[in-house]
């Protein structure tokens, strides 16, 4: 019998693709359903927010933060002040740094029932994303509550926060964390141990521990291959310090450590841990201090550069800013986790099927936004 | 029927032998269109509302509850949109296959109902080879469907459509040696006469008879699912995947087609696994003979809700396999399975003769053993609900 002739198929995936998690493009080079080659193509949603920001007052560039990472903006809001803040040298109140905390962490809980949620659709069972946008809503709700917004929030200001707690918004993130805690293990039952989820996810995309380095991944996607890095507890800032939780990391208990499951599970942990951490700060809650801003005038930090780098849910986010004494930063540079994680995609899809490299991309948890700035 | 037509004959006078034949055939056409129109267009619909209310509740949303009382004729709704949407046909689609093809799934599908049985008059036609005719004709679905993928001009839709190919291809195999095991237990392959072997009570019922028989229903139903493109075998037209696999460019009354087709095979999927393994619509013997018809018809479609319902709740509690993941379970686990069944059937026919003490103390075991798991299944659930300390709204209307 003949050779039968054979060619590579290239499959253009996105800008539009239903599950590329917002403008991202991949051009796959297939035979049949295996992957050959799988090139990232980022930019379709650039929107020069650096330069944005060499070209707005300290203060006015706050807002424009939260567009970097919209899925967790609080968190966006919290790297961009803390440099500002050690740049000028402007001392926050301690009531607003528990503020802070408490958003930020209920932003990360946020963020990451979006990332387990979309997982679970990429892979195809629909039930649990809308069991995680509801729980969403209501943070979502909580975030509304104190600043009035409820995905681009603009609530962390230089020198604190833009609003104090409502009377008894304490008592509601208790409520929630609280019934939350109830939550996780009935995702859990719903999805985490579903045989078919299990067997789609484990030794998919391994990502070794040196690889992972040598990537500079960041976040939950770099504790999913085994190494013990959370800048909340390493490098600490804020109130972080004061405040006691563990890491959850990847273990390989489906597969491989460093596998899919892996940057699944630890999400799922890493919930629970922004749970205990949100109790914590309601316990030690600065009642007796009313102060939640500091006294800001135009911010015009003496000339000098800083580079601030936090735990944002996706990663590291970091933020190199150069001041030459005006009111306007002179360079702005932000790093994110999504960059890094886009950039690994084309060396761990090769050789997986299609339906892998979805299950890929919504495990490292990329959002368009924080990868294009 | 045939009285009606009779009538129609004298009346009009007509008594050449072939005009006369063709009377009794252009009436048969028409009714069994109307038939098949007035049945299976609204069942398709309304099993396409019904399963998007379920799914709104296990996923606390609240579902479609706007267009008529609680929303029951959104898909009327739907249906008209679909039918005043554009014809869009991409250029470069090989046009005549591009249309051909949705009618071919349509035809496989809807044929299928030619021999579903509702009651024990209230069936079109009781074919000799009923359950060899089901296989046969839902094969035509596939061949719309590589058919679409093709003509589409798409890489989606070509990927969607070989998938489908290969996967309904595959799953006709287990699918066939589980109805092989019904035929060679009720020793025919008229969808009537199987129902004929089996009584009104949970022990007489096929799925029960034997342990072969009982896995063979599961088998049935598995396979019938791929068959039909459910999750978790949803894979020809992953939309996380594919963006809509086979039917990525198709719109309006085209995709409506699809779509109609697919509901109308998850009623199929209901009523084969009701009619062959549960005793379709036969009544316990002291109903009035007055009621009849109504009441096989009601248990029938009550029985078919079985089926429909389990695929529902799989659907929107599953997530998809991977076409490798696919393949594996079918060719290395239903299939040595299924071809197990037979034998395991046939062997149990030669020890274990029907009608004789051990066979129906087997029988009853075998009801006894699937109640237990009932129960345990229940439990089950319960512990579930006990745990998550969640408030339950059971009440449907939102």
């Amino acid at each position: 019998m003949a050779e039968i002739k054979t060619e590579e198929m290239v499959l253009n995936m996105g800008p539009h693709h239903p599950s590329t998690h917002g403008v991202l493009r991949f051009i796959l080079k297939t035979d049949g359903e295996i992957v050959h080659e799988c090139l990232p193509d980022v930019g379709y949603l650039h929107r020069s927010i650096e330069k944005i920001g060499e070209l707005m007052t300290f203060q006015g560039f706050v807002p424009y933060t939260d567009r970097v990472d919209y899925v967790a903006s609080m968190n966006s809001n919290l790297a961009y002040c803390t440099a500002v803040e050690k740049l000028a040298g402007i001392e926050v109140p301690r009531r607003a740094e528990f503020l802070r905390i408490l958003v930020c962490e209920l932003n990360r809980i946020s963020s990451h029932l979006i990332a387990v949620g979309a997982l679970a659709m990429d892979v195809g069972a629909v039930t649990p994303f809308p069991y995680a946008l509801r729980e969403r809503e209501r943070i979502n709700d909580l975030l509304e509550e104190v600043c009035g917004a409820r995905l681009t929030y603009n609530y962390i200001w230089i020198g604190g926060v833009s609003f104090d707690a409502t009377p008894g918004w304490l008592d509601k993130i208790l409520h929630f964390v609280e019934t939350f805690e109830n939550i996780i293990p009935e995702f859990n039952r719903l999805i985490s141990g579903n045989k078919i989820f299990v067997e789609r996810l484990r030794d998919v995309a391994i990502v070794p521990r040196e690889m992972a380095i040598d990537y500079s991944l960041s976040g939950p996607n770099l504790r999913a291959s085994g190494v013990d890095w959370d800048l909340r507890r390493d490098e600490p800032y804020s109130i972080y310090p004061e405040l006691e939780f563990d890491v959850p990391l990847g273990h390989g208990e489906c597969g491989t450590v460093g596998d899919s499951y892996d940057r699944f599970i630890v999400r799922v942990r890493e919930m629970e841990q922004s749970c205990r951490i949100l109790r914590q700060c309601i316990a030690k809650f600065p009642h007796d201090q009313p102060d939640f801003r500091a006294k800001v005038k135009t911010v015009k930090p003496p000339p000098g550069e800083v580079f601030v780098r936090t735990e944002a849910p996706r990663g590291e986010q970091g933020y190199y800013l150069i001041s030459d004494g005006t009111a306007k930063a002179s360079r702005v540079r932000i790093r994110t986790g999504s960059f890094t994680a886009m950039a690994i995609i084309e060396e761990i899809a090769v050789g997986c099927m299609i339906a892998d490299v979805i299950a890929i991309i919504a495990s490292l948890d990329v959002v368009a936004p924080e990868i294009d700035r | 029927m045939k009285p009606l037509l009779d009538s129609l004959i004298a009346r009009f006078g007509i008594t050449d032998p072939g005009l006369t034949l063709g009377v009794y055939a252009t009436g048969m056409v028409v009714f069994c269109a109307i038939v098949l129109m007035g049945f299976v267009a609204p069942a398709a619909g309304i099993i396409s509302f019904i399963e998007r209310r379920i799914a709104a509740r296990m996923q606390s949303r609240v579902g479609p509850n706007r267009v008529g009382p609680q929303g029951v004729i959104q898909w009327v709704a739907d249906g008209l949109k679909c039918l005043l949407k554009e014809d869009l046909i991409p250029t470069e689609a090989d046009h005549l296959l591009f249309r051909i093809a949705p009618y071919l799934v349509f035809i496989g599908m809807f044929g299928a109902f030619v021999v579903i049985p509702f009651g024990s008059s209230l069936v079109i036609a009781d074919l000799d080879v009923g359950l060899f005719y089901l296989l046969g004709i839902t094969s035509l679905v596939s061949v719309g469907l590589i058919m679409a993928g093709w003509a589409s001009n798409n890489k989606w839709s070509l990927l969607g459509g070989m998938r489908a190919a290969a996967q309904i291809v595959s799953y006709e195999i287990p699918a066939g040696l589980s109805l092989l095991t019904v035929i060679l237990f009720a020793g025919t392959m008229s969808v009537q006469g199987v129902i004929r072997s089996q009584g009104w009570a949970p022990h007489t019922w096929l799925m029960f008879q034997n342990p072969f028989l009982f896995a063979s229903y599961f088998i049935f139903f598995t396979a019938a699912l791929a068959e039909g493109n459910r999750t978790p075998f949803d894979i020809p037209e992953a939309e996380s995947e594919l963006v809509a696999g086979y039917n990525t460019e198709y719109s309006g009354m085209r995709f409506a087609l699809f779509f109609l087709a697919e509901w109308a095979n998850l009623y199929i999927i209901g009523a084969v696994s009701a009619a062959v393994f549960m005793g379709g619509w036969q009544l316990p013997p002291g109903v009035p003979d007055a009621v009849r018809p109504v009441a096989e018809l009601l248990l029938f479609l009550g029985k078919s809700s079985i089926g429909v319902f389990l695929a529902i709740w799989v659907r929107w509690t599953f997530p998809r396999l991977r076409v490798d993941q696919m393949m594996e379970v079918c060719w290395k686990y239903l299939i040595p399975i299924s071809f197990a069944n037979v034998v395991g059937t046939a062997v149990w026919m030669v020890f274990l003769p029907k009608g004789q003490l051990p066979a129906s103390a087997a029988s009853f075991v075998m009801v006894a053993l699937a109640a237990f798991l009932v129960v345990l299944f229940v439990r089950r659930v319960r512990m579930n609900l006990r745990e998550s300390d969640m408030p339950i709204h059971l009440n449907p209307f939102v």
